[in-house]
This record gives C-alpha cells, structure tokens and sequence, in this order.
C-alpha cells in the first residue's frame, strides 16, 4: 500500500495495510506454524475446502484467459479456421513480417502512443488539481456532493458517453444547433480527425478524471496536519505549505500512476475508438487494439490478427514490467508486489 | 458536520471565496448539463423538439410517451430485459465465484495457496488477446448463446484481490473460535466473513453489475444476431450510428400500430439514452458511501 491512510479514515484501509504490509497478521503466523510438520495428505484433508471455493474460477481463468493465451501460436500460422490450429501451417515470423511492413500498423501504433501522449499532458493533471481543491473546501457537505456527481460517469459506459457527446457537440447536437440559430455555421466536432485525439481526451476526463481523484484524496488524508501546523508557526503560507508539505505528501502516488500509465501506453481503451472510428475515420482513430480487431475478425485473417495482438501484449508486458521495477528503484512499492 | 478553520490558517482571500465555489459549481454543471437536456428532451413532445429545433434545454409540454412507445414491446424493450437478465445473473454469478475464491485464497499457509494465488494475480500483466479469445468462445459454440456475455469476463482478479485483502483483515480470533465451535471453512465463510464483510461485497458487486451492464464490446464480438443484442448494442447502432433499429415484433421506430401519438425521433433516442442511464443512478446513492473505504486498495494496485 503505498497510499497508506491513516488508521481512522476507514477501518478497512488499515486493516488491509497491516496484512498486505510485510508482516502478516496472527493468523498467518499461527497457520503456518500450525502447518509445519504435517504431511500433503493431511494438509489436503483440512484444506480442501479451501480448495474447492477456488476451483470455479481457476477452471473459468483457464478456459478464458490462459487458454487462449496458449492460442496466440496462430500468429505464426497461415491459419484457416477451417484446418483449426493442428491443420494449419506453420509460417515462422512471415505474419510479422508483413506487419513491420505495412503503415497502416505504424499508424496505428503512432496513434495509439499520440493519445497516451495527450492523456498524460492533458488528464493526468487534472484528478491532482480536482483533489487539491476539492481537499481545500471545509464544508464536508460540500465535498461529499461534489465527490458524488464527479464519480458518477465513470459509471457509464463508453456508448453511453460518446452519445452523450455526439448529443452537446455532434453535428446535430446542442452546440451546433444554438449556433445555427444565431445565424453562425454549425460545426461538427465529432467527426473532425484534425482534433480527434482532443476529443477523445476530452471524453476520458469527463468519464474518468473524478474517479481518478479518489486516490489522491486518500493520498491527501494521510498527509500529518501537525506538519501543515508547524510549518505555518514558522510562517509559510499557504502556497509554501502547498508546495513544501501538500505536494510532496502525493509525490508517492503521482510516481507510481504515472509509471503505471507509461507501462500501459499501447493500451488506450477499446470501446471508445471502435465506436468512433467509422465517424472519424481510420486515419485518426485507428489504435493497435481497432487494427487487431478490423484485420483479424472483419477481414477474417486471423493469424495476422492474432500476430498484431501478440505484438501488443509482448511489447505491453514488457513495458508493465519494466515500469514496476522502475517504481521499485525509486522507491515505491509498485503493482505486483505480492501482498 | 462542518470542519472548522485551523486557526493557525489564514482567512480565504476574496479569489478563494467566490472562485472555488465557482469552479465547483461548474464542474458539477459540466457533469449534470449533459444529462439534464437528454432526460428534458425525452420528455418532450413533438412540437416541443420541433420548436427547439433538436434538443430541448427549457422544459415545456412534458409527455412520458416515448417511454410508453419504447417499453410497451419491440426492440428497445427486448434489448433492456436482456440486458436486466444478463446483469442479474452475471452479477450474481460473478459475485458468487469470487467470495468463494477470495475466501479460499486468504488463508496463508494453506495448500497451494501461493501457487493459486499467482494464477490469479498473473492475468493482471497480460491479455490473451481478442482473436484467441474470439477463437476459444466460437470453438466452445458460445457464438449467440446469452452465456459468452458472461463467463468471458465472469472473474475480475481486480475485484478478487480487494475481497481477498479485506477478508485477510477480519482478526483471527473469530475465525478460531468458530472452528473450536466445530464450524467448517464453509460455514466460517458463510456466518462469520461474510456479515462483517457487507461494504466490500456491495462495491465488487456494484462494479460487476455495472460491467456488466455497460458490456458492448463483448456483444458485439459473440452476438451476431440482432434479435439477441443488449441495450447497450442498440445504443450504439441507433444512436452513435444514426442506423434504423432492426425492426423485431413491432417495430420501435414508427410506433405504428400502438395507438398512440407517435412520440417525436430525437425524444425517442434520447428516452433510450435515459433507459440506459437510469440503473446506474438507481443503485448508486447506495453504494456511493463505500467507494472510499472499498476502493483505494485496489485503485492504488490496479
């Protein structure tokens, strides 16, 4: 937990610090030792209950996720769905091959780093900024309202949020409409590739930047007041307090969301651009998980497909994993840390 | 309850007073806009929408007809029972399989659990990829079938992890004494674990309910027949892409034959918008004041 928080902003918060830190609690201590000297055969007589609860969904994890996993190898098919995958041949990396060589791949993954690039310079800040001054109000009523409307369209769904913006600023909508009536040219801009990556921004702080604030608000509450209380006896005002006391106190959590951010950047969200792509067009709205989707499953070349979905999750992997032992160096806990 | 100033703290300054205020009035309004015409909108009447000349911001000559038109049968009707079905069963389901497995995996020491434990925990750091996953659910004669919007995306390991971390915090000395008491893992699980565990069991239900009903992407992988299509697919087609609603058993987008005034295109679209709104809205005050608490774990993990 790098967040921490202190124990009485939530019981649940502390007592899963105290277990997920490095020491566990009694139980574990006592289980352990309590297993000890005792045999496989016995261990499985008291422990197969637990066992049993665990079946569904690692029989669920391997149908659906490790499965397929293994079913990666038809990127190095010229795979038919008729033969399956016994009867299909194997073609070495020629899947490969012909995608380095295409520029509808490069334009894709050019667009798909453009928008992380935009997602960090124009979301990342703002759940920061929104914490801040959210944390800054006194009345709690005040704060509770705003967390409450501010989380809501995380809630929605992805169609729902384009529709709702295609409804304000889309060709029909009610930005064009009042300025038809006063006489200007109504503009669309929905379908505009020259700003598309602005508009799917736009859309990702809209949906996402309160529920982003969540973390850093709890970041915030465990922040001493003593601290802020010492400082101003030592006069600082409020913007050294700020500077000297609020910010660093979030340093922890803004390191580690943005080494996450950076390990995810080949993955920018599905749901968003496959609605709007055909309105944009591919040009601007073509990321890789659209590339995988229109060449593997519309144009029913699966291997190829699959070789661009292999590219993606090898090069997403090995940025995850670089990033977590990047937020280990400097310090953080990182993601996959065992609890 | 209202925190008082710290009196080392300054007084606000006049810029404080008033813009803050200010700019959080406006972040609501920027959230709540949108929604407030698409609801007015939808409750307009024709000559409402047509004086307006598309969508309405000041509420005249409200009329629920276009709900009458979209819930009295047909394709909006049949999309939202779907979708209800689908949310229930795969809420349910889900929520089921990962109190179960979250309770099995949070007892250190047992066996295999390390091992179990990295099963769960591996699937965080990579996807199998669509085409594959495409493949594995077209092989398992899913394609069409209800059952490919949910157990495709049935375990959340997201979800798995904040219920394991939260029943790793319940003290051990209940535990104990229930099995001194004779009681097995089941029964713990089941009158011990469970009751102290309501806030975390409503926000991991509360997030699977709402994947599952927002699930599009799903659908539009494994549904290819359109009598089969959860709302949130005819939200798409009908409203992202302007295209006719397939027209099952009576029609939705002529309204003929119901016997009443047609409800005007644009109140109809934006009724169906609403539609898909207001589940959300339903359970959310209630759950809201768990987010907090049941969240930041995994916010900070995921």
């Amino acid at each position: 937990m790098t967040t921490g928080a202190k124990p009485s902003s939530g019981d649940f918060v502390h007592r899963v610090r105290t277990v997920s830190g490095s020491a566990y609690g009694t139980r574990a201590r006592s289980r352990a030792a309590a297993t000890g000297g005792m045999g496989f055969r016995h261990r499985f007589r008291r422990d197969w209950p637990l066992l049993l609860m665990v079946l569904p969904v690692v029989v669920l994890l391997g149908v659906f996720h490790y499965f397929p996993t293994l079913g990666n190898v038809i990127a190095f098919q010229d795979y038919s769905p008729y033969a399956g995958i016994r009867g299909s041949d194997f073609i070495g990396f020629a899947n490969f091959n012909r995608m380095f060589s295409e520029p509808a791949f490069w334009k894709a993954v050019a667009n798909t780093l453009s928008i992380t690039a935009a997602q960090l310079a124009f979301f990342f800040p703002i759940p920061i900024a929104l914490a801040l001054l959210l944390n800054s109000v006194l009345s709690s009523k005040v704060r509770n309202l705003v967390q409450g409307v501010v989380y809501l369209p995380h809630f929605f769904s992805w169609v729902l949020v384009v529709s709702l913006f295609q409804q304000m600023i889309g060709g029909a909508g009610l930005l064009a409409q009042t300025l038809r009536d006063n006489g200007h040219q109504a503009v669309d801009l929905m379908t505009k590739p020259d700003t598309f990556i602005l508009l799917v921004t736009a859309q990702a702080v809209w949906k996402d930047a309160g529920w982003g604030m969540i973390v850093f608000l709890a970041a915030l509450s465990t922040i001493n007041p003593a601290l802020y209380e010492a400082a101003a006896a030592d006069g600082a005002n409020r913007w050294r307090r700020l500077w000297h006391i609020t910010l660093p106190g979030l340093r922890p959590v803004i390191v580690l969301l943005l080494i996450l951010r950076l390990g995810d950047a080949l993955t920018v969200g599905f749901e968003q651009f496959i609605l709007q792509r055909s309105a944009v067009g591919g040009g601007a709205a073509e990321v890789l998980d659209t590339y995988v989707y229109f060449q593997g499953l519309l144009v029913g070349d699966f291997g190829y497909g699959a070789a661009a979905g292999l590219f993606k999750g090898v090069v997403g992997l090995v940025l995850v994993l670089v990033a977590n032992r990047f937020a280990h160096m400097v310090g953080e806990q990182g993601v996959y840390s065992r609890s | 309850m209202t925190t008082t100033r710290a009196v080392w703290e300054e007084e606000p300054t006049a810029v404080g007073r008033i813009g803050k205020p200010l700019v959080l009035a406006l972040i609501a309004l920027v959230v709540a806009f949108p929604l407030y015409v698409v609801v007015v909108t939808s409750l307009s009447t024709t000559e409402a929408v047509t004086r307006a000349g598309g969508l309405v911001v000041v509420p005249r000559e409200l009329t629920v007809s276009a709900y009458v038109q979209l819930l009295s049968g047909g394709v909006v009707t049949r999309a939202l029972l779907i979708s209800v079905v689908i949310t229930l069963v795969g809420t349910a389901f889900s929520l089921g399989i990962t109190v179960l497995a979250a309770y099995g995996l949070s007892r250190p020491g047992s066996l295999f659990h390390r091992p179990l434990l990295f099963v769960v925990l591996l699937t965080f750091l990579f996807g199998p990829g669509i085409i594959p996953s495409y493949l594995v659910v077209n092989a398992l004669g899913l394609i069409d079938n209800y059952a490919s919007l949910i157990l495709p995306a049935a375990v959340s390991a997201f979800n798995l992890i904040v219920m394991r971390s939260f029943f790793m915090g319940i003290p051990n000395e209940l535990i104990d004494s229930a099995r001194i008491d004779g009681a097995g893992e089941f029964a713990i699980l089941r009158r011990i674990v469970l009751p102290l565990s309501k806030a975390v069991v409503a926000v991991v239900g509360l997030f699977y309910a709402v994947g599952y009903w927002n699930a599009f992407f799903n659908a539009l992988l494994y549904i290819n027949d359109n009598t089969k299509w959860p709302l949130q697919m005819v939200l798409r087609t009908y409203i992202v892409q302007q295209q006719p609603l397939p027209t099952g058993a009576g029609g939705v987008a002529t309204g003929v034959g119901l016997g009443l005034s047609p409800a005007p295109g644009l109140a109809i679209k934006m009724a169906i918008v609403v539609i898909a709104i207001v589940p959300v809205l339903l359970v959310y005050p209630f759950i809201q004041r768990h987010f907090q608490k049941g969240v930041i774990i995994g916010a900070v993990k995921g």
